[in-house]
C-alpha cells in the first residue's frame, strides 16, 4: 500500500517534501485507499520512518555523511522541478497505478499469511515495496526524516510529532490493527457510546493469551514483552514508574540490539523501538509522559552521530536514556520536594488524592524535617490507591484522616493546602490526571484554599484538552460492579447480559486550570498560565541534550 | 396508653439505632405514630387543643432527640402540630360565627382575663380571614402573631375558655380529636403518593435524548425518570454509584429493569462526564428553609461540577422533606458520620488504628451527608410544583405554624412572661409600619 501512495503523491514527492517530513500524508490515509498498518499510525511520532528505511539509496546516502546528503537535496530540489510537467500526466500515472496495485496483489498471495503469523514487524511487506518504488522512480524514497537536525524550525517537529491518535470507533482500522496486534484484544460489550473511540477490552483473557505467547513474540526484545505483560496485569502502575519500566526495557533492548545486515542502525532500531512501542501501546494504551520520553528515545536515536560504531551508539543511547531517568525523574522529584516543602508549614493539614509518589515524597520529607502538620488522603473507587498510601504514611508516624471522594466537601473545611499528582500537564494549562482529580480541585476551588500540582516537567505535553473524554483511557468496567470487601453490593453482577445497562471506569480527568493555584516542578513553582513556556523551552532543550 | 408508649418506645429505638432508612419511611412511620399518639390521648373537656399540642409535642421532642439527623421526624411532628393548631382555629371560628353573644358576655365577667380574650378573638378572626383571604404580608404577620399567643391564652385562660365552650363541649372534644386524626391521615396519605406528583411534572423537565445525571439512590428520582420514559421521552441516565452506600447500584438495577438507558459511573467521574449532561436530578435528605439541601453525601460534589457547566440541578422533595429551620454549619451539624468500615477494612487496617504502637493515627471519615447551598441549586420539584429555592421559606410557611420551630417544651412560666410582651411587640410593631404606611 505504500507503493499505492507513493505513486498516487507522486508530484509532491519529486518537489521535495523534502526537508519537512510529511506525516500527514502518512498518517491519513485518504479514503479510497486501504488503511495503514497499525503500528505506524501508533508510533506515529515516526512513522516516517518506517517509510524511509526500506530506500537502498537513501541508505548510501546517508552513509557518506549529512553534508553529501544535504547538497543532494538541493539538487534534487531544483531538478525535480523540470522532469515534473513532462512526467506526470494523468494517464501516466493511472497506468504506473494499476501497475502498481497488480504487484501487489500478487505479492500478497504468497506474503499475505506469512505477514499475519509475523506480526509486529513491517518487514513482510518490504520486499515488494522495495521493488516497485525503485523501479519507477528512485529518487523518491529519499524523503528521510531520521537526518532531521534541531537547525530546522521547532515549529514544524511540532507538527509532525503531535500524533495523530487512534481513533477506535474508526472500524477500518481497527480492522487493520487486530490483524497486526500482538496482544489481540477482545473488544468488551455494553460500549458506552461516549466512548467508542477509545478501546475498551475484555480483560481477563488477554493475559493468559499474551502470556502463551512467550515463545512467538517475533522481534520482541524479551523484557520489551515482559514489561508489557506487567503493564497488562497492573503491576506497574503511576506515570513515574510505567516510564522508567518502559526506558529501562528499552536500555535491555538497544544493549542486546546488533544491527541486521544491509541496515541502518539508526533507522533500524527506531523502527524495532516503534514497535516495541505499538506493542506497549497494546498493552495499555500509553500515558503522555511516556510519549514525552519515547520522543527524547528516538530524538536521541536520530540524533546519533554518524561516525560512532554500533557498540558506541549503543552506549551513548544507554547513557542517554540513564541520563534521562536521573535528571528527568529521579533528581526532578527531589527538587519538587523541596519546592513543596517551602509550602507546608506547621499546623497545616494537607489533602491528598488517590497516590501520588511525589507527593507521598514531599509529605514524608516534610514529616522527616520536623514539620507537624496532619494529612488527609482522599480516596476513590475503584482502585483505592490511597488506601497503600495511608499506609505507608501511617507506617511513618504521620497522623493521617482518610476519606472517600464524596467526603472531600465535608472534610475540606479543615484543610489548609491540596497536593495533586498529575499525569500530565498540558500547554493550556490542563492537569491530566487521576479520575478524580478535578472534583478534588473544584472542591478545593470552591472553600478556596490552593491547590499544588506536583509534576515532573518530563510530563508537560504540547497537546490541549478542554474537557475528559476525547482522550482518556478506560478501565476494566467489571471493577465498577464489584466492590472489594463488599459482599452485600452485588446487584450488578449479571451487568454484561442487560443491553441497556452500561459500566464505565474512566481513568482519567482533565483539571481546568483555574482550579491549580500552582504547578510545583523541577523548574519552580509556575502558575498554570507558564505551562507552555515550559514545554518550548523544555523541548529545545531535550533535543539538544 | 400504655401500648402506645411501647409503641413510641420501640420506634425510639429504632430511630436511635438508625433502622429507618429513608426519610419517607421515617415520615411516614412518625406519622402514623403520632396518629395513635393522638387516637389514645384522653381529652378533656377544655383546651383539647392543647392537651393534644403537649401530648404531640412531648413525644416529639423524644423522637427530634432520639435522631436529630433525621430532620423528617422533625417536619412530622411539627405538621401534625399545625395540623392540630389549624383544626382548632377552624373550630374555633365555626363556634364563633355561632356564639358570638356568649363570648362577648364572657370578656364581661373577667376582667382582668379581658385582654387576652380580646386578643384570642382578634387572632380567631384573623385566622378565619387567613383561610379566606389569599396570602399577603399581613396575613403572616398575623399568624406569627396570632400562634404565640395560642399557648399562652390555653395557659392562663383555661377557665373563662372553658366556661365559654362548655356549652358544646360534647359535641367540640370529639369533632377536633376526629377531625385532626383525618387530616393527619391525609398527611400520611400525601407522603406515601408524593413521588407520584413530582413523577407527573417529569414531562416538562426531560426531553428527548436528553443526558441525566444522577447520584446515589432515592425513590422520587426512580419513578420521576421512569414517567418521563412513559411519555416515549428517550434518553440516557448516568447513575454515579455514590459510594461507600453504592446505592447507585441498586438504582441502575431499577433503571435497567425498566428499560432506561444507564450508565454506571464512580463518583470521581462525575467532573469529567458532566461536560456532556444536560441536567442533574437527585433525591434530598432535607431541604431547609434557606432552599440549602440536606443531601446524601457527594451531592455537593456534583452541584459544584453542574454549576461550573452551568448544567441545571434539580433537586426532587416531597413536601415532608421541607424543614422549617435555617441551617447553621450544617456540614458539620446537620451530620452523622458512619462506619468506618464501610471505608476501610478493620482487619486489614486495625494495626494502622492503633495509636498506642508509637506509629501515626489514622482517621477515617465517613460522613452521610453534604449540604449543598441555595446558589447551587437551580429548581426544586416538589409535590406542589416547581419552585425556586428562594421561595422555599414561603412554602414552609404554608406548612408549619411559627410556633413550633421550637418542639422542646417551655416551662409554663416562661412561656407567658416571655410570649406577652413578644406578642405585643410585634403587634405594635406592626401598627407602627402600618402607620408609617
Amino acid at each position: 500500500m505504500d507503493a499505492i501512495r507513493v505513486s498516487r503523491y507522486p508530484k509532491i514527492r519529486r518537489v521535495g517534501f523534502f526537508a519537512p517530513p510529511d506525516s500527514s500524508a502518512t498518517m491519513i490515509p485518504s479514503p479510497r485507499h486501504p488503511p495503514l498498518p497499525v503500528s505506524e499510525m501508533i508510533s506515529s511520532a515516526d512513522g516516517h520512518v518506517a517509510l524511509g528505511s526500506y530506500d537502498p539509496s537513501e541508505n548510501l546516502n546517508l552513509a557518506t555523511g549529512i553534508e553529501k546528503r544535504e547538497e543532494g537535496e538541493k539538487e534534487v530540489l531544483q531538478s525535480s522541478s523540470k522532469p515534473l510537467k513532462a512526467k506526470t500526466t494523468k494517464a501516466e500515472r493511472r497506468a504506473l497505478q494499476e501497475a502498481q496495485r497488480a504487484a501487489k496483489a500478487a505479492s500478497k498471495g504468497y506474503e499475505g499469511s506469512k505477514a499475519v503469523a509475523k506480526n509486529g514487524t513491517v518487514a513482510p511487506s518490504k520486499g515488494t515495496k522495495h521493488s516497485s518504488q525503485n523501479k519507477d522512480d528512485p529518487s523518491c524514497g529519499s524523503p528521510v526524516v531520521t537526518d532531521k537536525k534541531a537547525d530546522r524550525p521547532l515549529e514544524k517537529d511540532r507538527k509532525k510529532d503531535a500524533p495523530l491518535r487512534m481513533q477506535f470507533d474508526d472500524k477500518n482500522r481497527m480492522e487493520n490493527a487486530r490483524k497486526r496486534a500482538v496482544v489481540n484484544p477482545t473488544e468488551a460489550r455494553n460500549r458506552v457510546e461516549l466512548f467508542q473511540h477509545l478501546p475498551q477490552y475484555k480483560y481477563g483473557i488477554q493475559l493468559p493469551n499474551l502470556e502463551a505467547k512467550v515463545f512467538q513474540i517475533g522481534s520482541l526484545h524479551p523484557s520489551v514483552f515482559e514489561v508489557g505483560l506487567r503493564y497488562l496485569a497492573g503491576d506497574i502502575s503511576g506515570g513515574n514508574a510505567r516510564c522508567i519500566a518502559m526506558l529501562r526495557a528499552f536500555q535491555d533492548a538497544i544493549r542486546d540490539y546488533c544491527t541486521p545486515r544491509e541496515k541502518v542502525l539508526v533507522r533500524d532500531l527506531t523502527s524495532n523501538i516503534s514497535s516495541y512501542v505499538s506493542y506497549f501501546a497494546e498493552c495499555r494504551p500509553l500515558s503522555m509522559s511516556m510519549g514525552n520520553a519515547i520522543r527524547f528515545v528516538k530524538s536521541r536515536i536520530a540524533n546519533l552521530p554518524l561516525n560512532h560504531s554500533e557498540f558506541e551508539a549503543k552506549a551513548a543511547l544507554c547513557s542517554d536514556i540513564d541520563r534521562f531517568i536521573n535528571e528527568k525523574i529521579i533528581l526532578a522529584d527531589k527538587v519538587i520536594v523541596r519546592h513543596a516543602f517551602t509550602k507546608v508549614k506547621d499546623g497545616d493539614v494537607l489533602l491528598t488524592y488517590g497516590l501520588s509518589c511525589v507527593v507521598e515524597m514531599i509529605l514524608l520529607y516534610a514529616h522527616e524535617l520536623g514539620k507537624q502538620f496532619r494529612v488527609v488522603v482522599v480516596d476513590s473507587r475503584p482502585r483505592f490507591e490511597g488506601q497503600a498510601l495511608v499506609r505507608r504514611l501511617v507506617a511513618k508516624g504521620l497522623s493521617c484522616t482518610y476519606t472517600h471522594i464524596n467526603g472531600a466537601s465535608y472534610i475540606m473545611h479543615e484543610v489548609t493546602r491540596v497536593l495533586l499528582g498529575a499525569s500530565a500537564v498540558l500547554s493550556n494549562g490542563t492537569v491530566y490526571s487521576r479520575v478524580g482529580t478535578s472534583c478534588v480541585a473544584m472542591v478545593a476551588h470552591a472553600f478556596r484554599i490552593p491547590v499544588l500540582i506536583c509534576c515532573e516537567a518530563y510530563k508537560f505535553h504540547e497537546r490541549v484538552l478542554l474537557d475528559s473524554i476525547c482522550s482518556n483511557e478506560l478501565g476494566d468496567p467489571d471493577a465498577i460492579s464489584r466492590v472489594a470487601g463488599r459482599m452485600d453490593v452485588n446487584c450488578l453482577d449479571n451487568w454484561a447480559s442487560e443491553d441497556n445497562l452500561k459500566l464505565l471506569n474512566l481513568m482519567y480527568d482533565a483539571t481546568p486550570s483555574d482550579y491549580v493555584s500552582v504547578i510545583v516542578t523541577d523548574y519552580g513553582m509556575l502558575p498554570p498560565t507558564s505551562v507552555p513556556v515550559i514545554v518550548r523551552e523544555y523541548r529545545r532543550e531535550y533535543l539538544l541534550m | 396508653m400504655p401500648d402506645v408508649q411501647t409503641l413510641v418506645n420501640d420506634f425510639l429505638n429504632q430511630l436511635k439505632k438508625r433502622k429507618i432508612e429513608g426519610s419517607q419511611a421515617t415520615a411516614k412511620l412518625t406519622a402514623e405514630l403520632l396518629r395513635s399518639v393522638i387516637s389514645q390521648q384522653r381529652v378533656p373537656h377544655t383546651n383539647q387543643a392543647t392537651a393534644l399540642i403537649n401530648a404531640v409535642r412531648a413525644v416529639g421532642e423524644q423522637l427530634i432527640a432520639a435522631n436529630p439527623v433525621e430532620l423528617a421526624v422533625g417536619n412530622i411532628v411539627r405538621r401534625v402540630l399545625h395540623i392540630i393548631r389549624e383544626e382548632d382555629l377552624s373550630l374555633a371560628t365555626a363556634a364563633m360565627a355561632g356564639l358570638g353573644v356568649s363570648a362577648a358576655s364572657d370578656d364581661e365577667d373577667d376582667v382582668e382575663r379581658e385582654e387576652n380574650s380580646v386578643l384570642s378573638a382578634a387572632a380567631v378572626a384573623a385566622a378565619a380571614r387567613s383561610t379566606l383571604r389569599p396570602p399577603s404580608l399581613q396575613t403572616l404577620l398575623e399568624d406569627t402573631f396570632d400562634s404565640a399567643v395560642v399557648p399562652h391564652t390555653s395557659s392562663s385562660g383555661g377557665e373563662s375558655d372553658g366556661r365559654s365552650r362548655s356549652v358544646e363541649k360534647g359535641s367540640r372534644g370529639k369533632k377536633l380529636k376526629h377531625d385532626v386524626i383525618e387530616a393527619v391521615n391525609e398527611l400520611i396519605q400525601d407522603i406515601s403518593t408524593c413521588y407520584e406528583q413530582i413523577a407527573e411534572q417529569a414531562v416538562e423537565h426531560i426531553h428527548h435524548n436528553e443526558v441525566i445525571l444522577t447520584l446515589g439512590s432515592s425513590k422520587t428520582v426512580l419513578e420521576f425518570l421512569y414517567a418521563a420514559k412513559e411519555k416515549q421521552r428517550s434518553f440516557k441516565v448516568f447513575v454515579a454509584e455514590g459510594a461507600p452506600r453504592y446505592q447507585g447500584h441498586l438504582l441502575a438495577k431499577e433503571l435497567v429493569a425498566r428499560g432506561l438507558q444507564t450508565t454506571v459511573i464512580t463518583d470521581s467521574a462525575v467532573f469529567a462526564l458532566i461536560s456532556r449532561v444536560n441536567m442533574v436530578i437527585v433525591g434530598a435528605h432535607a431541604v431547609m428553609a434557606n432552599g440549602g439541601v440536606i443531601a446524601p453525601v457527594g451531592l455537593n460534589m456534583v452541584a459544584l461540577a453542574a454549576q461550573r457547566h452551568a448544567v441545571p440541578f434539580v433537586v426532587l422533595a416531597g413536601s415532608h422533606k421541607l424543614c422549617p429551620l435555617y441551617p447553621h454549619n450544617p456540614e458539620v451539624l446537620v451530620n452523622e458520620l458512619r462506619s468506618p468500615s464501610e471505608l476501610l477494612d478493620f482487619g486489614e487496617f486495625s494495626d494502622c488504628m492503633d495509636s498506642a504502637s508509637g506509629a501515626g493515627s489514622l482517621h477515617v471519615v465517613n460522613p452521610t451527608f453534604d449540604y449543598v447551598p441555595p446558589k447551587l441549586v437551580s429548581l426544586f420539584i416538589t409535590d406542589t410544583g416547581g419552585h425556586n429555592p428562594s421561595y422555599m421559606y414561603r412554602l414552609i410557611a404554608d406548612y408549619y405554624s411559627a410556633d413550633d420551630l421550637v418542639v422542646k417544651r417551655r416551662p409554663v412560666v416562661a412561656a407567658v412572661l416571655s410570649s406577652k410582651p413578644r406578642a405585643r411587640d410585634v403587634f405594635t410593631f406592626v401598627q407602627r409600619k402600618m402607620n408609617h404606611i
